[in-house]
């Protein structure tokens, strides 16, 4: 998965780069109420957060037909892709699911934050977004 | 306070009807609602009317008349309708006037919803990588609940069976023919556990009903159904709603727990007592979660209310008599509304042969919709 220059990341604050080639999710904690959520909302009420890296699988499904576009940016060239809710202990993030077969989740599975490299439209791009993966395929 | 009726229902039949505008359907359901209770459109003192993707309510002046009436036009989402409702009931119970309308229509294009991040408070990427669908949400929340209250696939067949033979006998509803359960089963897969089958669509239609004060029901004679509470409530903290990046807590708080709550309290009965229930059924998973969210039974009885026949028309709840959002489409603006004309009918016996036997005394409708709305009523004989 070496690139010779870095892809850009699909939002701003959604998640910061580690050495070891993995990301880790960003999320906001409002700074008067103490309140974490995700994704960390612009401006400066909101004070960056790493969230954990590893998690359960607390729902899952799979986009099977292409979405209307806008808003979906992805390739006219579909392909289905499963999306699932992690438990990360306290909060449960929403993500694409990434490196099992379309039927091979289940609720309970232990996952981990993974990099996830997407081609959207318009002038067609590359996008680095965030991922979870069923932890132990891959170390 | 004074209490509210329902004195006049007017529907424009579900689903698409070519060259007719969704304004032109609000208006054919006003003029019905009129004549049902045989009152003209200059009678109306005010209403309250929307839309989500159809136009402005209050464009109905131009061809109803400018008599010059309050008109406030409602956007709110799913529970548009449901909004009408309860700026209706408010203009009545106040006292501040006797007789006016609520109004709800809607055109939606073909194919799912087609909404923006940035209209829901988004980042766009959320948009972009393809997170934003209210079908995900669905299959996502019923996943969940199966696993966790035992709730089995055969379950969702059954919610969608009983839409399309109930919608079957509804004249207002889009889809007329009874589907088989391994039709339903089989159908293409949308977002798993969900088949085509178990998915409304979103569609178009209108519905327009005429309430009145308790002196000027009276007044009018005829047919009334009490209109004992109408509540709207949005998403608390910890809850789980569509267009969710993140779940606080267990996600089990829901807008339509608060509402429900909220119309059983002011109206003053209880679960036991409701006769027959319109519930949002966007697909067949969300009718199950949505009778233990508004109070009906417990988590996981579902499986096995549903398997003796108990929300079928002759059963002990019967829910969604018309088919519900599966059978009639879902056009936002006049779905919530389309629940309380079906109850008005129910109620006063005039439902034909979808007719609940026994003379059903109370009635329920539950709306629920994106970014996470819920509008309820109970409607009594």
């Amino acid at each position: 998965m070496a690139s010779t220059h870095p892809i850009e990341p699909v939002g701003a604050e959604l998640f910061e780069p580690s050495t070891d080639g993995r990301i880790t999710l960003l999320g906001g904690r409002h700074r008067a109420t103490g309140r974490l959520v995700f994704p960390k909302p612009s401006g400066q009420d909101h004070e960056p957060e790493r969230l954990p890296s590893r998690g359960t699988l607390w729902s899952w499904t799979v986009q099977r037909f292409r979405p209307k576009s806008p808003p979906y940016a992805g390739p006219e060239d579909f392909e289905p892709y499963a999306v699932g809710y992690v438990d990360l202990g306290g909060l449960i993030v929403e993500g694409r699911l990434t490196g099992a077969p379309l039927d091979g989740y289940r609720i309970g599975m232990p996952m981990r934050v993974v990099p996830l490299e997407l081609m959207l439209g318009g002038p067609p791009r590359q996008v680095l977004t965030y991922a979870f993966e069923p932890e132990g395929l891959s170390e | 306070m004074s209490s509210v009726f329902i004195v006049g229902v007017g529907i424009h039949p579900f689903g698409r009807t070519e060259g007719r505008s969704g304004l032109q359907q609000g208006v054919f359901a006003v003029r019905q609602a009129l004549a049902d209770v045989g009152l003209s459109w200059a009678d109306m003192q005010f209403a309250f009317g929307g839309s989500d993707s159809a136009g402005n309510a209050d464009t109905m002046v131009s061809e109803l008349g400018p008599t010059g009436l309050q008109f406030i036009n409602v956007a709110n989402g799913c529970a548009t309708g449901g909004s009408a409702l309860f700026g209706a009931y408010s203009a009545i119970a106040s006292g501040q006037f006797d007789l006016g309308l609520a109004v709800g229509f809607d055109k939606h294009p073909r194919g799912s919803f087609d909404p923006l991040p940035r209209n829901w408070g988004l980042p766009d990427w959320y948009g972009d990588t393809g997170l934003m669908l209210t079908t995900q949400f669905f299959a996502m929340k019923i996943r969940r609940y199966m696993n966790e209250f035992g709730i089995t696939e055969p379950s969702l067949v059954r919610v969608a069976e009983k839409a399309y033979r109930n919608g079957a006998l509804a004249d207002h509803a889009w889809r007329r023919t009874p589907v088989d359960a391994e039709t339903i089963a089989t159908s293409t897969m949308v977002a798993d556990p969900l088949t085509k089958f178990m998915f409304c669509s979103p569609a178009e239609g209108g519905v327009a009903l005429v309430l009145a004060s308790e002196k000027k029901a009276r007044e009018i004679g005829g047919m009334a159904v009490r209109l004992r509470a109408a509540a709207v409530r949005s998403r608390p903290q910890g809850s789980f709603e569509v267009f969710a990046p993140m779940i606080e807590g267990d996600g089990r708080n829901s807008a339509t727990r608060l509402a429900s709550r909220a119309a059983f309290e002011i109206a003053g009965v209880d679960p036991g007592d409701v006769d027959v229930a319109q519930l949002q059924d966007t697909e067949s998973g969300a009718e199950i979660m949505h009778m233990a969210e508004n109070g009906f039974c417990a988590d996981g009885e579902q499986e096995r209310w549903l398997a003796e026949g108990r929300t079928e028309i002759g059963g002990a709840l019967p829910v969604n008599t018309d088919g519900g959002c599966l059978a009639c489409g879902e056009p936002i603006g006049a779905s919530g509304l389309r629940q309380v004309y079906e109850n008005v009918l129910q109620l006063s016996g005039r439902a034909g042969a979808r007719q609940v036997p026994g003379e059903p005394r109370i009635g329920y409708t539950h709306v629920y919709g994106a970014p996470g709305v819920s509008g309820v009523t109970i409607l009594e004989r």
